[in-house]
């Protein structure tokens, strides 16, 4: 670090490749300041400042595609080559550019879906996009790190933006206890995920993922270093479980996400949660790399409990956002499949979903929110009976949303979980093991557990002749355009996923980095019981 | 133009008029909706017709169309049907018309949602029927649970949450295990070791024509090109059979054989049946009983037959075969004759029930028929598996026609049970005639159209094992037993109840949706040879397929159907 002040040389084109941060940056701390001059009547303008500061940032990321050599004719699209940054603490790859992508699709859903949500409330703070913004910045870098102390600055600034969103709606106590549930939980795995980074680095002597991989690869099955690198890399992975949600690190999540404003759940359970995927992805398949033996079989048994627990717990949720609290729980564990497959199809599964998730999740929460009305909470399972015939577009829009969620064929979903499945299959077969069929099946035969709860949202909206309340549901344009635009990119997704894929393919492909593989010969264990 | 896309205009119409009734009918114009839904569905049947225009010297998979879909996993639209299939599609369009038909007085609520789910519904069967793309294939065959749902879910009886999450939840865990099965037949269309050993004649044998052989050609030059494996049926079909029989073959056939079994419904896997039909409207029932489980037996036919003809023709006896084999054959013919017996057995219990109800009683004996329709596919001879494919097309007519006759006794006493009936034949002679008619083709009598299908599937599993025919006749006696009963019950002796003193007799429209039923099951039984010639070809291709040296009498000159014909 000290020789980074000491040469001061940020050349310009360093700042290139961190343009659509920076532009988010800026237009935060413009909408902080907005905030303070605007009268409360147009604090939605700072909303729509907001959001075109997005768009300016998806136009950055584009022309950084294009200058990387990408091409929107996905026929001719070739594998991008990687740049590097700022001494190697960032890494702009194709990788990068499709998760920066992901990212800010979630917040533009995220603050088209809050805008009304907030007046109800009586919380339209600009501080409110200030803090998207940021934390969208933070898994932007996250996205882009290439070194471990990017990384975990980059965590923490989401992290940190979040514990404060999570508890934006001050005047309840529910956001109160979730936000510092969320905080000291959230507070303790970071710790745990920090010393498996120093480990690693007292192992490696590089915070640099690369310089790490290598290193990694030179430690033998009988080095006295082995120990601690199995330690470093059990604590990385155990820290990462809390920041996706997967079991057993997963009791913060049914609390905070109850408890938080529904616009906030929304962006966590998508934004946070595919960001942590990618720090997953980063460190497990370029830092670890050379361990996949040791750490595919830990996170495939995390895989499966995740995928039960997160089942079976949300069949019997009554509050629909404590439910799909458990339906994001376990789809952390179907995304998990992706990683654990680290294959060129996994990758594509892990990209593919990740966006399908984003998109259904925030259809999911957009229209828990449009329930929101002026004394009426909505936020039960219960509130949507009858929802087919008052507002029939709102329902079958929701409809579609948990027929993905669940992965039915013809909408996004299935065609994410065809690809992890699909990976985990590549993986079977080029490793002839066969636990990860076995881990296949179980993912698969789970997937009928988790229909019988996204068919209950279904069983009540269409199914009964009751409805809940005649009061009509709080619409707005932006909510409206949010959920017809997740409901279009999964039903595209779903029907025709082509250029999807060949970006996905193009963008992210597996992992063939200089790291020298190991002789399967030196690895100690090598299957779960 | 019109006839190179014709799969694809039967498949997509439905469709096409449920977006229409969408956007063109307000909530309150329910005349209007169900007669153009009626009329719709009319135009679908008419343009199915055009289906039979099937080749039938040529035989193999006909009216084919192929474009491009997912190119990075080698998913192609590729459409395309073979006799059994062609009647199957005329079959679903037909009940189609007389579903929609019979919903104009039962379905008073929600009356848009419901045409519009029943033309969805539709498609998606005609979907599957039609796709020659496994992917394709899959969409359609999961996607078409979703309207199912929402139509027993609505519009069905007082325990139909219950009904409608278990027929979904059920078949989805068939559906799913498939899936993994489908993932892994993907995988072998990749290997290349397995490739080699495909021979162009089994790909010719199972497509049947040049044109059919042509496309699996297409297919897998541009696979090579995108470096991807391929969805193409009849390739995975050619894969599976050079395949060596073992551990891996006999996963893949029960993977596929979960999934079909719980449509079908075989015997352990039933239990989803009485309660979606029991709670289902009229129409449901009648699309559920007359297509949706052919879905099963038709994925039987299609796929677990040609695709691992190694694991089902496995003649070892249960867990005895040599190399640890699983004998897979004798299970599946071991559960069909189950299904046979058990499914009349409680048949029976419904009529003697204090408070039997017809409909339970009729889903059962669906059980029972299905039985059949396994027994006849696994004797594995041309005359069991063209008696399997009749009795799917008779089954189709004869349990449509029961369903719909209980859901007209339904409409007008608002009960189904047997105790509640007694000397209908004085109110109602001409829905006794009907029933009656209907009643003799479940029993099969000569002459109608079961007897013809049970003839021929009991002739193929006496040759195959004279003691598997013994028992499927056993069931078949109990069929009459519990048919004969119940008519007896219902229709004769004195009215003893007072609220069935005033019942009308058949309305014009109940008259003009159950005719064609009547004609239908006397058509089949008299003149079956038009029907047999569709499916001859497939059905022997399939079985060459599965048993190489296996002599078909006179092939191809003179058919089997013909003989039986000249015997009566």
């Amino acid at each position: 670090m000290l020789f980074l002040f000491q040469t001061s040389a940020i050349s310009v084109r360093d700042l290139q490749l961190i343009a659509p941060e920076l532009i988010l940056t800026v237009v935060a701390c413009v909408a902080l300041v907005m905030e303070v001059i605007l009268p409360y009547k147009l604090s939605k303008w700072t909303a729509y400042f907001s959001l075109t500061g997005i768009g300016l940032a998806l136009i950055s990321l584009g022309a950084q595609f294009v200058n990387m050599g990408g091409t929107f004719n996905l026929r001719a699209l070739q594998s991008l080559s990687a740049m590097d940054g700022f001494y190697g603490m960032i890494r702009i790859d194709g990788f990068a550019l499709v998760f920066k992508a992901i990212f800010l699709i979630a917040a533009a859903l995220a603050i088209a879906i809050a805008m009304r949500f907030l007046d109800i409330e009586r919380e339209q703070h600009g501080e409110y996009y200030a803090l998207i913004l940021f934390a969208t910045v933070g898994m932007m870098f996250l996205g882009s790190g290439y070194d471990l102390i990017a990384l975990y600055i980059a965590l923490e600034l989401m992290a940190v933006t979040f514990y404060v969103l999570v508890a934006f709606t001050k005047r309840q106590k529910r956001s109160n206890e979730a936000g510092m549930k969320y905080f000291l939980l959230g507070a303790f795995s970071s710790g745990i995920l920090i010393y498996g980074m120093s480990l690693l680095y007292g192992v490696t002597g590089s915070t640099n993922l690369g310089d790490i991989g290598r290193g990694v690869a030179t430690i033998t099955a009988n080095s006295p270093m082995r120990p601690m690198l199995l330690l470093g890399m059990i604590a990385l992975a155990a820290g990462l479980f809390f920041k996706i949600a997967a079991v057993p690190f997963h009791m913060w999540a049914p609390d905070a996400y109850e408890g938080a404003p529904t616009s906030v759940t929304a962006f966590l359970s998508t934004g946070s949660k595919a960001a942590s995927f990618a720090l997953y992805a980063r460190i497990f398949f370029v830092a670890l790399a050379p361990m996949q033996i040791d750490w595919a079989p830990l996170l495939g048994i995390v895989a499966a409990i995740t995928i039960v627990v997160g089942n079976w717990a949300a069949i019997t949720q009554e509050n629909s956002k404590r439910l799909l609290a458990y339906s994001s729980i376990s789809n952390a564990g179907y995304l998990l499949l992706g990683v654990i497959a680290n294959n060129a199809y996994g990758n594509i599964g892990l990209v593919i979903y990740l966006l399908v998730y984003t998109l259904m999740n925030m259809g999911a929460f957009g229209v828990i929110i449009s329930l929101r009305r002026r004394g009426i909470i909505g936020d039960n399972v219960d509130d949507m009976t009858g929802l087919a015939q008052k507002a029939p577009g709102m329902a079958a829009m929701m409809a579609v949303f948990m027929l993905s969620l669940g992965g039915m064929p013809g909408t996004g979903g299935f065609i994410g979980k065809w690809y992890l499945l699909y990976g985990l299959f590549a993986r079977a077969d080029a490793d002839h093991k066969n636990w990860y069929y076995w881990l296949a099946g179980w993912a698969i035969i789970n997937l009928v557990v988790s229909f019988f709860y996204y068919l209950r949202f279904i069983r009540v909206m269409y199914l009964g002749d009751r409805v809940a309340d005649d009061q009509p549901l709080t619409m707005s344009p932006a909510l409206r355009t949010a959920l017809v635009a997740a409901l279009v990119g999964i039903l595209f997704v779903g029907v025709y996923p082509q250029p999807f894929i060949v970006l996905a393919q193009k963008l992210f492909p597996a992992q063939t980095n200089s790291n020298p593989v190991r002789q399967p010969s030196s690895i100690i264990d090598e299957s779960p019981k | 133009m019109f006839t190179n896309n014709i799969l694809s205009i039967v498949t997509w119409l439905p469709a096409l008029g449920a977006i229409l009734i969408l956007a063109l009918f307000r909530k309150e114009q329910n005349d209007l909706i169900k007669k153009f839904a009626t009329g719709w569905l009319v135009l679908d049947f008419v343009g199915s017709l055009w289906l039979l225009g099937y080749d039938r010297g040529l035989g193999g998979m006909q009216f084919l169309e192929d474009h491009q879909w997912i190119p990075a996993i080698g998913a192609r639209y590729q459409m395309g049907a073979d006799g059994v299939s062609v009647l199957l599609l005329v079959l679903t369009t037909f009940l189609g018309v007389l579903a929609a038909l019979s919903s104009w007085k039962y379905i008073q609520k929600r009356q848009k949602e419901y045409y519009i789910l029943l033309l969805l519904l539709q498609a998606f069967v005609l979907g599957v029927f039609s796709s020659m793309d496994l992917f394709l294939f899959y969409l359609f065959f999961e996607v078409s649970l979703v309207p199912m749902y929402f139509l027993i879910g609505i519009w069905g009886g007082e325990n139909r949450l219950y009904a409608a999450i278990k027929f979904f939840l059920y078949t989805l865990v068939g559906s799913v295990v498939m899936l993994l099965g489908i993932l892994k037949m993907y995988f072998l269309t990749q290997d290349t070791a397995l490739a080699a050993k495909v021979t162009q004649a089994t790909v010719d044998l199972l497509a049947g024509n040049a044109k059919a052989s042509a496309m699996v050609a297409t297919t897998l030059q541009q696979a090579a090109q995108n470096g991807t494996g391929n969805f193409s049926i009849l390739y995975m079909q050619a894969i599976g059979s050079a395949l060596p029989m073992g551990t891996l073959q006999v996963l893949l056939f029960l993977a596929f054989a979960l999934g079909f079994a719980i449509k079908v419904p075989m015997f352990p896997f039933h239990t989803w049946l009485p309660d979606a039909h029991v709670e289902a409207p009229t129409a449901g029932s009648v699309v559920l009983a007359g297509v949706l489980l052919k879905l099963g037996t038709y994925g039987f036919y299609r796929f677990n037959l040609p695709m691992f003809p190694k694991a089902s023709a496995d003649e070892s006896y249960f867990f005895s075969g040599t190399n640890h084999q699983f004998g897979v054959r004798s299970v599946m013919i071991f559960l069909a004759i189950v299904s046979i017996i058990y499914g009349a057995l409680a048949a029976m219990y419904f009529v003697v029930k204090k408070d039997g109800d017809v409909k339970k009683l009729v889903a059962y004996s669906s059980v029972s028929s299905m039985g059949i329709v396994m027994l006849g596919l696994f004797a594995l001879n041309p005359n069991g598996i063209n008696g399997a494919v009749m009795q799917m097309v008779s089954h189709g007519v004869y349990s449509g026609a029961l369903f719909l006759l209980v859901g007209i006794i339904y409409e007008r006493r608002h009960t189904r049970k047997v105790s509640e009936f007694g000397g209908l034949s004085h109110v109602m002679p001409g829905y006794a005639a009907v029933f009656l008619a209907m009643a003799m083709t479940a029993i099969g009598l000569p002459m109608l159209a079961v007897f013809i299908s049970e003839f021929l599937a009991m002739r193929g599993a006496f040759e195959a094992n004279p003691v598997w025919a013994g028992w499927a006749g056993l069931g078949i006696i109990l069929n009459a037993g519990y048919m004969l009963w119940l008519y007896q019950r219902m229709f004769f002796g004195e009215i003893d109840n007072e609220k069935n003193k005033l019942l009308p007799d058949l309305s014009v429209r109940e008259w003009a949706y159950l005719l064609p039923l009547v004609v239908m099951s006397l058509w089949i039984g008299i003149y079956p040879g038009p029907f047999l010639r569709y499916i001859e070809k497939p059905v022997n291709a399939v079985v060459r397929q599965l048993r190489p040296n296996y002599p078909i009498p006179g092939q191809p000159a003179t058919s089997t159907p013909v003989q039986i014909r000249t015997q009566k």
